[in-house]
Parts: structure tokens; sequence; C-alpha cells
């Protein structure tokens, strides 16, 4: 298959960037994206041109490395999905193809479709866990959990971090990474301790990073590769109103 | 050779030992723990949980992870469950039992003390994980489920989803960042360990580059923990995520630390086969599937290019369940890796070249119904269904061996410590617990076992006789270290040739997988090894690393990773030679049963081949130490799952 590119190229975070033109000829139907890229980057290097950067780990869409906006979505139009799950058969033969990095303000970018995101790291640092410490934790199964709740709580959990919500979102909004883990512990009896802080200290962190605010476009949802649902960002909402009610939240 | 190669196995009966080596081992004070800075490479579920809970203890940790964030390492990947001697099934499970499963399943080539102490501290593990709100599948009563696992008549194995290795990761991420919020930990990420320094005959530093700037660094410490997981990448075809690397292990073993059973890979049977040349990686479909799915071949060659559902139930052969009817499709992972090896060489190979064997969920679709296959495999059969366009509920998947783990590591004694004082090794990057095969579900048992409760009570144990011994780091020890990876940095970028890193990557991989995968010969490796010295000399002069050194360049990151691999690959097919046996995964052809089973040599082979680097910075011959194995416990038999 033939296909043209547009790429982003940016030598840093400081200098401007610009979409760049390739042709990427001959290339199978069975590469995913990303090895398209590859073998973009391979002809590059051979004549004597700078790859392009983009980042990429477990190439199975769980790691959440891959961070690319293909033809203006978030991980590209196959949904749900991260770009490394994304196979070029689902193009069209000739189709021009727009890759971009994912676009947030709180994820500068480090180089051409690489950005930094540790941002999402520094939310989680604020609450985002259960403190047990190793050695002091009780038997398993002294701890029942309803079934219901136990899968619900893992439907939240799935969230890969990759950002593409953010990414998606027209507020830059963050919100369905934060609610993803903050349902997935509430919803268990041993994140009860901490609920109050934990949802008070992550939503100040992700206002602290910069990240807008959800107003319900539902675009978050649509381009999740881990299909978190965005009513989880409702329990969000709910479970932040309760920490503020309380007036605690270890403000 | 540094240090010695004395296991320090505790005396006393196996199951007292552990117990009684925690009671007699040194101590540090709650008051003295700050004073240590300890370094952990690495930060999946062995370093993750390590810096974590050194970190909880006292200690001030620093982690690196070359992935941007820690909760990115391949840890994350691992799909199908965790094992633990619960027994809350009532089938006859316990500490024993889970013991024995894992030397048996790993040939009788690893050692009982510390077999056992995985067993017995696996209990532990599920209740920490719970206690971190780690998800686990549950039943309606509200208690955890369990699943069956290949090389196990028990169901012990705890699974949340297909995702067990992401969930258990994050638990252990979360408590990493509760330390990163609460400043024992300092986290370093998109950094990669580049060398280990030794000063005085202890390993107290290491020196790192910066991959988004480039910029090189020296970092002491009271003790290095390596845990940068395994090497199965040096296939370029594997199931390892794309950056997984031997440099770290590598390097440590230049500087002294012996490497152990490297041949020891595990080759995972169902996997999606290869498609074609541009393929970067290989992905697992993980092993639950066996529990429902049947694997299948046509009896006939003829009809290998029939579509599946044209072949009439006589004419298929359910190989696993012919030839190992007490374990069928849930034979242990080389042996059902061999198996399809073996009826593919026979020409009953499926899919394009032949190279694929069915995985059938008709029977168990036909029995639970779809919605029910759904809920336990609905994730894996969307992987499948993206990568080969293919609807696995309305026909088989196809399937192949791929390479997934790897047995071998870095060599340790019984507290996880190298022959190298104050290097201690964890998780995949050790040589483990798994012998010559490891059992499915226990790479996230080892992992979690090593770094929340065995590192914890064995680092002390050091680091009570090390108190203010921290060099700094104007020592000459650093200064050297960092200089020869400068020169070996300008080396790289100044080759300038004209081939790509990846197919001379690709070359090596296609060379490893015919000549030192599944099974191996003499001949074979007798050419590996002659061929891998040239196609290093190749790399040296053909390669072409654009790009400088101070900038985020990935180019220049693979390629010092490439060329370990080259040089890592000699150890491997050497190691390969020398164990002139079969055993578990390393199948060597000249050793087999009359019925093609791997034939172990207990009198000459009961033991561990460790390593030693030989020459300064040249590639010289390694020297070979054995630990002899010795086993009091169990007793040595041909392992049998017929």
């Amino acid at each position: 298959m033939n296909f043209k590119l547009r790429v982003w190229r940016q030598k840093d975070r400081r200098s401007a960037g610009a979409l760049v033109d390739y042709d990427a000829s001959d290339i199978p139907a069975q590469a995913s994206l990303l090895e398209m890229l590859d073998i973009v980057n391979e002809r590059l290097v051979l004549a004597g041109k700078e790859p392009i950067a983009f980042d990429s780990d477990c190439r199975e869409g769980i790691c959440g490395t891959c961070s690319l906006t293909v033809n203006g979505e978030a991980h590209g139009p196959d949904h749900p999905g991260a770009a490394c799950e994304l196979y070029m058969r689902k193009f069209r033969d000739g189709e021009t193809i727009v890759i971009e990095p994912f676009r947030v303000k709180s994820f500068p970018i480090v180089k051409d479709l690489v950005v930094d995101r540790s941002a999402l790291d520094r939310i989680v640092q604020a609450g985002g866990f259960i403190s047990a410490r190793a050695g002091s934790a009780p038997e398993a199964n002294s701890i029942p959990v309803a079934k219901t709740d136990s899968d619900l709580a893992m439907e939240a959990a799935a969230c890969i971090g990759c950002g593409a919500c953010a990414a998606a979102c027209p507020n830059a909004s963050a919100m369905l990474f934060t609610a993803a883990k903050v349902s997935h512990l509430a919803l268990l009896p041993q994140g009860e301790p901490e609920r109050t802080r934990r949802v008070a200290g992550m939503v100040r962190a992700m206002d602290a990073e910069g990240f807008g605010n959800c107003t319900n476009t539902y675009e978050c949802e649509a381009v999740c590769p881990a299909e978190i649902s965005a009513s989880f960002i409702a329990k969000l909402n709910r479970e932040y109103s309760k920490a503020r009610f309380r007036g605690r939240g270890g403000e | 050779m540094i240090g010695s190669l004395e296991p320090r196995i505790p005396s006393g009966p196996l199951d007292r030992k552990w117990t009684s080596h925690k009671d007699h081992s040194r101590l540090v004070s709650p008051n003295n723990r700050r004073k240590f800075e300890i370094i952990v490479v690495g930060s999946g579920l062995a370093g993750g949980s390590a810096a974590a809970t050194l970190g909880e203890l006292g200690y001030r940790v620093k982690c690196f992870c070359y992935q941007d964030s820690p909760r990115r390492a391949h840890s994350i990947a691992a799909q199908g469950g965790i094992n633990a001697a619960k027994n809350y099934q009532n089938d006859g499970d316990s500490v024993y039992r889970l013991f024995y499963d894992t030397i048996k399943g790993g040939d009788f080539r690893s050692r009982e003390a510390n077999v056992y102490r995985l067993a017995e501290v696996s209990s532990n593990i599920i209740d920490q994980c719970v206690a971190q709100g780690v998800p686990f599948a549950r039943e309606y009563g509200g208690l955890l489920a369990n699943r069956s696992f290949g090389g196990a008549q028990v169901s012990r194995t705890f699974y949340a989803r297909g995702q067990t290795g992401q969930q258990l990761l994050l638990g252990c991420y979360q408590s990493l960042c509760r330390q990163i919020a609460a400043s024992t930990v300092e986290m370093f990420p998109q950094t990669e360990m580049l060398d280990v320094v030794i000063v005085d005959g202890h390993a107290k530093g290491i020196v790192t580059r910066n991959l988004r700037t480039g910029k090189i660094d020296n970092v002491s410490g009271d003790a290095v923990v390596l845990a940068t997981g395994g090497y199965g990448n040096v296939f370029y075809l594997s199931t390892n995520a794309r950056g997984c690397n031997v440099t770290a292990t590598y390097r440590a073993y230049k500087k002294g630390a012996l490497f152990a059973n490297p041949c020891f890979t595990q080759i995972h049977p169902t996997c999606i086969p290869h498609s074609g040349d541009c393929q970067s990686k290989l992905t697992l479909m993980s092993e639950s599937l066996r529990n429902d799915g049947r694997v299948w071949v046509p009896k006939r060659k003829e009809d290998c290019t029939k579509p599946p559902n044209e072949i009439p139930e006589k004419d298929r052969d359910y190989y696993l369940e012919r030839k190992y009817p007490s374990y069928g499709n849930l034979a242990p992972r080389d042996i059902s890796s061999r198996a399809a090896k073996e009826v593919c060489d026979e020409g009953r190979g499926v899919g394009p070249g032949g190279r694929g064997v069915y995985l059938d969920f008709a029977d168990a679709i036909k029995r639970l119904g779809e919605v029910t296959i759904r809920e336990r495999y609905g994730n894996l059969f969307e992987v499948y269904e993206k990568i080969t366009g293919e609807n696995a509920y309305e026909m088989p998947m196809r399937i192949y061996p791929a390479v997934h783990y790897t047995m071998g590591g870095l060599w340790v004694d019984y507290n996880l410590m190298s022959n190298v004082p104050g290097l201690f090794v964890i998780g995949e990057a050790n040589f483990s617990d798994h012998g010559a095969n490891r059992l499915g579900a226990s790479a996230l048992m080892q992992g979690l076992a090593d770094g929340y409760f065995v590192l914890p009570y064995t680092l002390p144990n050091y680091l009570a006789g090390q108190m203010g011994k921290r060099p700094s780091t104007d020592h000459a020890e650093f200064k050297k270290a960092e200089s020869d990876i400068r020169a070996k940095i300008d080396r790289l970028l100044k080759i300038n040739g004209n081939r790509s890193l990846d197919s001379i990557h690709r070359e090596l991989g296609t060379l490893l997988w015919d000549k030192c995968g599944m099974a191996r010969n003499q001949a074979g490796l007798e050419e590996a090894l002659r061929k891998i010295p040239e196609l290093r000399e190749r790399f040296w002069r053909e390669v072409r690393v654009p790009g400088d050194d101070e900038d985020f360049n990935q180019s220049l990151e693979r390629a010092g990773r490439v060329a370990d691999f080259l040089e890592f690959a000699e150890l491997m097919c050497l190691d390969a030679f020398a164990r002139d046996e079969s055993c578990g995964a390393h199948f060597r052809e000249e050793h087999q049963t009359s019925e093609g089973e791997a034939l172990r040599d207990d009198d000459n082979f009961a033991s561990v081949f460790a390593w030693e680097f030989q020459g300064n910075g040249q590639i010289a011959p390694p020297k070979l130490h054995r630990e002899p194995l010795h086993f009091e416990t169990v007793h040595l038999t041909q392992r049998s799952y017929k």
C-alpha cells in the first residue's frame, strides 16, 4: 500500500514545529501504524536524514506509551485501541495520513511526536493510592467485596494512563483519567479510609497541572483505548462534592 | 572472580530455612535507615515493589527506569495471572505442592530452598495486593476467584481479567507514588543505566544516561538493586516490549557479576503467528485460553489449506490431548511449544508459511455459551481480531510459539545478592527460581516475592556492615566508567555506515531462533558461534546511527542495546553448547527420549552454569563456574505430564 504522510516535526520544546510531508510507499497491509513509521524511519536514516521521534513500548495496547493523534483523532480512527493497535489495512490505499502528538498544554512536546506526560504521575502521587504497607495486610478473603463492585472497580482500573482523554477534550481536561483512579479505589472497601483525602488531593493536583474541566462533550470516552466510561466522571464529581461538604479533604 | 559462588542456603529443614534465616539476619535500626541510599534500576513488579517497600522502611531510594513513567514497565503486559498456595478452592493445594510443581516444571534445575521460599511467601503477595486495591476476579459471594494454569492440577491462579500484570503493576506503582510523594523515593524516568561502579570490591554506584537530554550522571549508593527484566529481545521478535534489553545485566556481567544459565529462554506456546518481515513484535495470547481452547492440527497435510470448519472431527489431531492425556491442553509451556513445532515440522501446520496450529473454542462455546467465553477472554479475542482481522468466536485462532521470558539471568545467592557484594538482582533479571522452564503465572509471583518480601529482609543483612562506606562520585572508578561510556557512544555515532540497526538486529534474531530457539544441536550452535562475531563486526563497520548524543536520540539508545545483544548472544549460544543435555526449555536434539521428550543428564548437569567475563574490554571466552544443585527433599524423576 502507498500513503502520503504529514508528520509533526519539532526539534524540542522551545523550537517551533511544522507538518512535514513524507511518502510511505510499499507498506504491507498487515503492518501496524507504528511499523509503518519504523519503515519510514529506516528509509530516512539510510538517506542521511533524521528519523521521526515517536514513543512506543509494548505495542499491544496496554503500556500506554504511544501517544499519537492520527487524522485529528487521539490514537487514530480505530477505536477502541491505542495507536499501536492501528493497522494499515484500516486505511485506504493512497490516503493522506496526518500524524501529530497529543496536543495538551500540560503535556509539553519533548521532540516531534513525543510528549511529556509526567503531569499524570503527579496526579496519582497526590493521593491515587491505598496506604498499605508491605507486611501489614490482612488475610485476603477477610474482606469480601461484592462481585458487582469489584467488576465495576476493574472497569475503572483498566485505564492505561495514555492521556488520550485529555488530548481529545476541547478543554484539555484529565478528568476521565482522574475519575478512573478515584472511582476504582472508592468502589472498594479497602479504599474507604482515604476516600475523602484522595479525591481532594487528586483534583487539586489536576487543577494545579493546568488541565481544564469537564463540560460533558464525551470525546474522552470516544477515544479511550480502555473504554473507560464517562459516567465515572459523574462519580468523581459526587466524590468531590462529598469531600468538600465534609469540609476535610486534607485541606 | 569477585566474591564467591557460595549459594548461602540456610541450614535446617526445608520448611524452616526462610524463617530461621530471617530470625538470624542482621537489621538496620529505623533511625539509621535514612543514612543509606539504595539504587533500584527498573520499576516493574520487582523493582517497583522493592523501591516502594524500601522507601516505606525509611531508606532513601533512587529508582531509575527507561520508560517515561514507572507505570509503563513491561510487567504491565502480563495477562494470565499470579499463583499462590492459598488453597481457597479446597482442591488439595499447599505450599509444598506449589513448590513441587514449580521445581518439577523447571525440570529440576533450580534451588530447592529458593523455590520453597517463593511458594511460602506467595500467600502474602495476594494479601498485600488485595489490601492495595488490586481488583482481582471474585465470585458472587465476594470471595476471590481462581483459575487453573499450565503444569498444575489445582486451581491456584488469581487473576484480574486478562490484565493481571497491569493491575498488579498499578498496585505497586501506586505504592511507589505514595513514597515519591513522601520523598523517600526519588524517581528518574527515561534514564538508562549504562554501567555499575565497583569500589573496593563492592557495588557502590551506577552511571546513567538521561534519554531525553543525553546527560550522563554518576550516582553513588550503599547498594545497587537491578530489576531490569529479561533479555528475550535478543531474538528481535519476542513478546517483550520494544525497549526491553540486556544492557544493565550484561554490563554488570562485564564488571564481574556472573551470568547464569543464559540459554534458558522460554518460548511461549500461544502467541499470534508471525505475519511478515515488517513485524516489530509478537503478541501473546494468554495461556489461560488453554483452559477452554483445544489445540489441534489436521491429521493429513493435504487438509492444511482447507478452512478449519470444513475439516471433520475425525480428521483432526488434538495432539496435546493425545500425547498428554492427564494434562491435555494444559501441558507446560516448553512441552506444548515443542509439540507445536513438531507438528509444523511434519508439514501439518496451518496459516501462512505453515507455522501455526489451531486453538479452537467451538466446544467451549457450545458447552458454556458465547457470553461466558466473552466474559472470560473477551479482551484477548478483541486483540486477536485487531491484529489478524479474524473473529475467533467463529473460527479457531491460529497460534504459534514465540520467545516470551528468560529464566537465565545474573547469578544470585539465597539473599538475591550476586557474587559482587552489594549488587542485588531481583525479578526476571536474576537467574531465578524457575530452573529450565517457568510455569505460567509464576513470573508475577516471583517479581513481587522478591520486591515485597525477600529483598527487604536480605538487603539490611548486607547494609548493616556498610555504614558510611558510600563513596563520593569523584572516585576514580566513576570517572573511568563514565569515560568508557562516552567513548562507546562516540564510536557508535561515528560508524556512519549504510545499514539500519533493525536489519542487523533482525539478522541476529533469525539466526538465534533457528540455532538456539526451541531446539538446539551441536552443529547449529557451532554455526551460530561462528556467525555472531562476524555479524558483530559488521555492525561496528556498517551500521548507521544518526544524530548526536546531547539530544533525545532514540537511534542511539537502541544502538547501544543492540551492540550489547550482539555480545550477549554469543554467551547464550556458548551456554547452550556447554549444556550437553536437554532440560526444560533447553532441548538439545542429541538428547531426547524415544518419545521425543527432553532427556536430562543429572549426573553431569544437575548444576547452575555461571559464566564469568574474561578479558579487559575485549571479548575472550568466558570462564564457566558450576554451582551444584542439591536435592534433599524432592526425588529427581523424568518429568511426565502424560
